[in-house]
């Protein structure tokens, strides 16, 4: 065969194809496009936009229109700016079954809700790679609680929430063989492997999590997913790919059906049969960990004991209903009658009917089984398709006026159509190659519409280059209108998935300032100076220290020896907004911490070598920052130098201890 | 009073860029940071990124070729350029200018007219797969799922590879695909 690679590279003296397509003034940013993101100094945005940070682990909060980064919260991954999973009282909330895990893959992010509307409590996000559902608490905008879930691999269906923040759910991406035939060759994945949807109950007060049951379901690859709404509450969607049940080279071989399957899941009714205690119980370990606000300190506990369903033994709850091809988004529409289905190598978008799928189910019009679920008909529970909507169709989100908004990855555009008469309404293009997309209150019974924001999986020529690596693009559209406008174009952070985003008046008002410190029961909390002390036990030495402008109490210590273990409780006494202050020792392999108002912190540290060494605070605090600081003295092991520790001892003698002062 | 005056400057400045991009055959490098930063570019997709160190895309390697230059019209009568300078990953059979030619006389320029452009579409949509098919994983039969009108059948005899009847004649790899160049249009089945 003749190869056309050198010729072709002879040839390529041509430059990069460039285009001059017609330009009309809908097509670009127009003039009033500044004035709609304009937020004045000193103002407020109107929206809080929760943005997964994908393989950064965290989760970025923008205030929309603006598009200003207002914060970003650790969640899987360590974090030394704050010290986020490298203070004591942290590090738990990074412990899983495998140990302490510094990163994961955050994709997805729920905002609670009652009532089908998003109520400003919480916020849900998921660990793809180590399964894990987190929930951040929006009064104190930290990570509160992380579960870890068993008998899971990449937890990508996750986290969506029903409309009570009932259950979030957690479908599994790879299928596994599970506990008790766990090594078996890959080869055998249709005989051995399995997927799993796990169901985590929430407290409606506390916000905790715990996973009641798991459903143990065909080795297909679980995509995402959305509970139904109104009338279709009581009904989790999810889509899967791979039902070919492929183990190499899926970009060939899950590719090969014409159709993969929505998957209808009645919770309701796996809830009443969980309740009868059937099911079996499966011993498969899990971390819980919880942060407590009281003790400023997290617990993680290994737990065990899954209550496990198999999806074939669970007749009449569970139903699989045909969709082109490879289908990626699952997402039910604000009456919660349609559910949309983006099948990412799909010519057309289906539209699924709630009403007209119960119908298929009570008339049993179904085209058999697969292993062993009922197949529904396509047509019997289809309300429609969109005719070629665009390429590569992903995920769909929804506006207050009965219009869809779908994201086209292979063709790089946001495609908006209506949902009634499912005809194309306009289509914008995006920079370049979104994934997710989203729109205020979107997921929601009531969306609040207004802004839709895109976001790429490449960003190339957008912004002034940086290197190989560029920060990933979002694009900010106005949607008030018939036509869809772009209003602007920011960076994010890692790598974006999905986001949400939400009224800011129902978060901004119930924020908390600093925490009182009457009420920090850290067990090492120094509550004023006067009770700051250094306690040696073996060669564990506990510095009970307090931090206020512009000093640390106590500010010299000696008597510390190789070979101990010190821990610095850091107290912040300040009872003022916005005056955290930071913490670090030179030479520690450790970050900063960095000690909110009424916080108790706590710093770990091995002295690695004899000598003087310096302390300090890292957050400018007041005038006087740069004044404030601390010298802790290294002495050999076996030293017969006294444990003495001060604060403003003017004398020139070596500090002095407590015991001496009485 | 004052926005209005803002609003002339803008358009002003949008109608400059219009002009300047359409002149210099898109942007050039650096062009959007040295001019207006308040109005956005026109609206050009991946395909305007000026780039010419980094592997070509299949457009580019279309482009590229002089004996595809039917096809690189047919593709920006279409519309397809920047949805084919996208991520993808593709599969392109490009047909060359020959066998364009085969078709009956003036089926390609009846084609290129603006109101075919929707059939058109569909045509070249009917050569091209989302997902990059190697030829050494190339089986005989094998049928591959296209954008748009279903499936094309590869056929592997004696070492020579076809699809729907058509002659693979060589292999073009691209950063976000592969190309294989086809000596014949190929035309997905009528419809039942």
């Amino acid at each position: 065969m003749k190869n056309y690679i050198n010729y072709v590279a002879a040839t390529l003296a041509i430059a990069t194809l460039t285009q001059c397509k017609p330009k009309s003034a809908s097509q670009v940013v127009t003039g009033d496009a500044a004035s709609k993101v304009y937020v004045a100094p000193g103002k407020y945005d109107e929206i809080y936009n929760f943005v997964s940070g994908g393989f950064s682990g965290q989760l970025a909060v923008y205030g929309l229109p603006s598009a200003r980064l207002l914060k970003v919260i650790p969640v899987f991954s360590q974090n030394p700016e704050n010290g986020w999973g490298y203070s004591e009282e942290t590090k738990p909330m990074l412990n899983t079954s495998h140990g302490f895990i510094p990163w994961d893959d955050l994709h997805h992010v729920a905002l609670s809700q009652t009532d089908g509307l998003d109520d400003g409590r919480w916020v849900f996000v998921n660990g793809n790679n180590t399964p894990r559902v987190a929930r951040i608490n929006l009064k104190t905008f930290r990570t509160e609680e992380i579960i870890e879930l068993p008998n899971s691999s990449g937890n990508h269906s996750s986290p969506f929430l029903t409309e009570n923040s009932e259950y979030v759910i957690a479908g599994t991406r790879f299928s596994t063989p599970l506990e008790g035939n766990n090594d078996v060759p890959i080869s055998t994945y249709k005989e051995n492997f399995k997927g799993t949807i796990s169901f985590i109950k929430i407290d409606p007060t506390s916000g905790h999590m715990s996973v009641p049951f798991q459903v143990v379901m065909p080795p297909f690859n679980f995509d995402l997913s959305r509970a139904g709404k109104g009338p279709s509450h009581g009904w989790f969607f999810f889509s899967c790919y791979n039902t070919e049940q492929a183990n190499t080279l899926l970009e060939v071989n899950a590719s090969q059906r014409d159709k993969d399957f929505v998957v209808a899941i009645n919770w309701k009714k796996i809830e009443e049969y969980a309740k009868a205690n059937k099911g079996r119980v499966t011993t498969s370990k899990y971390a819980h960990n919880i942060y407590d606000d009281k003790v400023h300190s997290a617990t993680s506990t290994i737990s065990d004991g899954i209550v496990q369903f198999d999806a074939a033994e669970l007749k009449g709850m569970i139903y699989l209903m045909p969709c082109p091809k490879s289908p990626h988004g699952c997402d039910t529409d604000p009456t919660g009658e349609y559910i949309v289905a983006g099948g990412k190598l799909a010519a057309t978008i289906p539209v699924f009917s709630f009403s007209k799928m119960l119908k298929a189910i009570e008339n049993k019009e179904f085209d058999g089984e697969f292993a062993g679920l009922p197949v529904i008909k396509y047509e019997s529970a289809l309300y429609g398709e969109v005719p070629k909507p665009g390429l590569g169709p992903l995920h769909t989100e929804f506006d207050d006026k009965g219009n869809a908004y779908t994201s086209m990855f292979v063709s790089s555009e946001v495609v908006k159509w209506n949902i009634k008469d499912l005809k194309v309404i306009d289509r914008k293009p995006t920079f370049y190659s979104l994934g997710h997309l989203m729109v205020v209150g979107g997921g929601t019974k009531h969306p609040y519409g207004k802004y839709l924001v895109a976001y790429n999986k490449i960003t190339k020529d957008r912004y002034l280059p940086t290197g190989p690596e560029l920060a990933q693009s979002a694009q900010l559209f106005d949607i008030s209108g018939e036509k869809m406008e772009m209003l602007s174009d920011f960076p994010t952070i890692g790598e974006p998935h999905y986001a949400q985003a939400i009224e800011a008046s129902k978060i901004k008002d119930g924020q908390v300032r600093f925490f009182k410190i009457e009420d920090n029961q850290h067990p090492f909390v120094t509550k004023g100076e006067k009770e700051s002390k250094v306690v040696r036990t073996g060669n564990r030495i506990d510095v009970y220290a307090t931090c206020i402008r512009s000093h640390f109490s106590p500010d010299n210590i000696e008597g510390i020896q190789m070979g101990d273990e010190v821990y610095f409780h850091v107290t912040n006494l300040e009872q003022d907004w916005d005056v955290p202050h930071g913490f670090a020792i030179k030479g520690a392999a450790m970050a900063e911490l960095l000690i909110m108002p009424g916080e108790t912190c706590t710093y770990k540290w091995n002295p690695d070598r004899v000598g003087v060494v310096p302390f300090y605070c890292t957050d400018f605090c007041s005038a006087l920052h740069q004044e404030m600081q601390g010298y802790m003295r290294v002495s050999p092991k076996g030293s017969s130098v006294k444990l003495v520790w001060s604060l403003g001892d003017f004398s020139s003698d070596a500090p002095v201890a407590p015991a001496e002062k009485k | 009073m004052k926005k209005n005056v803002f609003r002339l400057l803008l358009t002003g400045a949008f109608a400059t860029i219009v002009f300047v991009a359409c002149n210099s055959e898109g942007k050039k490098e650096g062009e959007q940071a040295s001019t207006d930063s308040t109005t956005a570019p026109a609206v050009v997709g991946q395909s305007g990124v000026v780039d010419d160190q980094s592997q070509k895309n299949v457009v580019g390697v279309a482009v590229g070729s002089p004996d595809h230059t039917t096809l690189v019209a047919a593709v920006k009568a279409a519309e397809l350029v920047d949805a084919l300078s996208n991520a993808g990953p593709f599969t392109v059979f490009a047909p060359t200018n020959a066998a364009f030619a085969k078709l009956p006389a003036g089926t390609v320029e009846g084609l290129l007219v603006p109101e075919k452009k929707e059939t058109l579409q569909e045509i070249l949509q009917y050569h091209v797969s989302v997902g990059v098919y190697k030829l050494e994983n190339l089986k005989d039969g094998q049928q591959i799922d296209e954008v748009f009108g279903g499936k094309v059948t590869i056929g592997v005899k004696d070492g020579k590879y076809t699809v729907n009847g058509a002659n693979i004649v060589a292999t073009v790899p691209a950063s976000n695909g592969i190309v294989y160049v086809i000596d014949q249009v190929i035309f997905a089945p009528a419809k039942k």
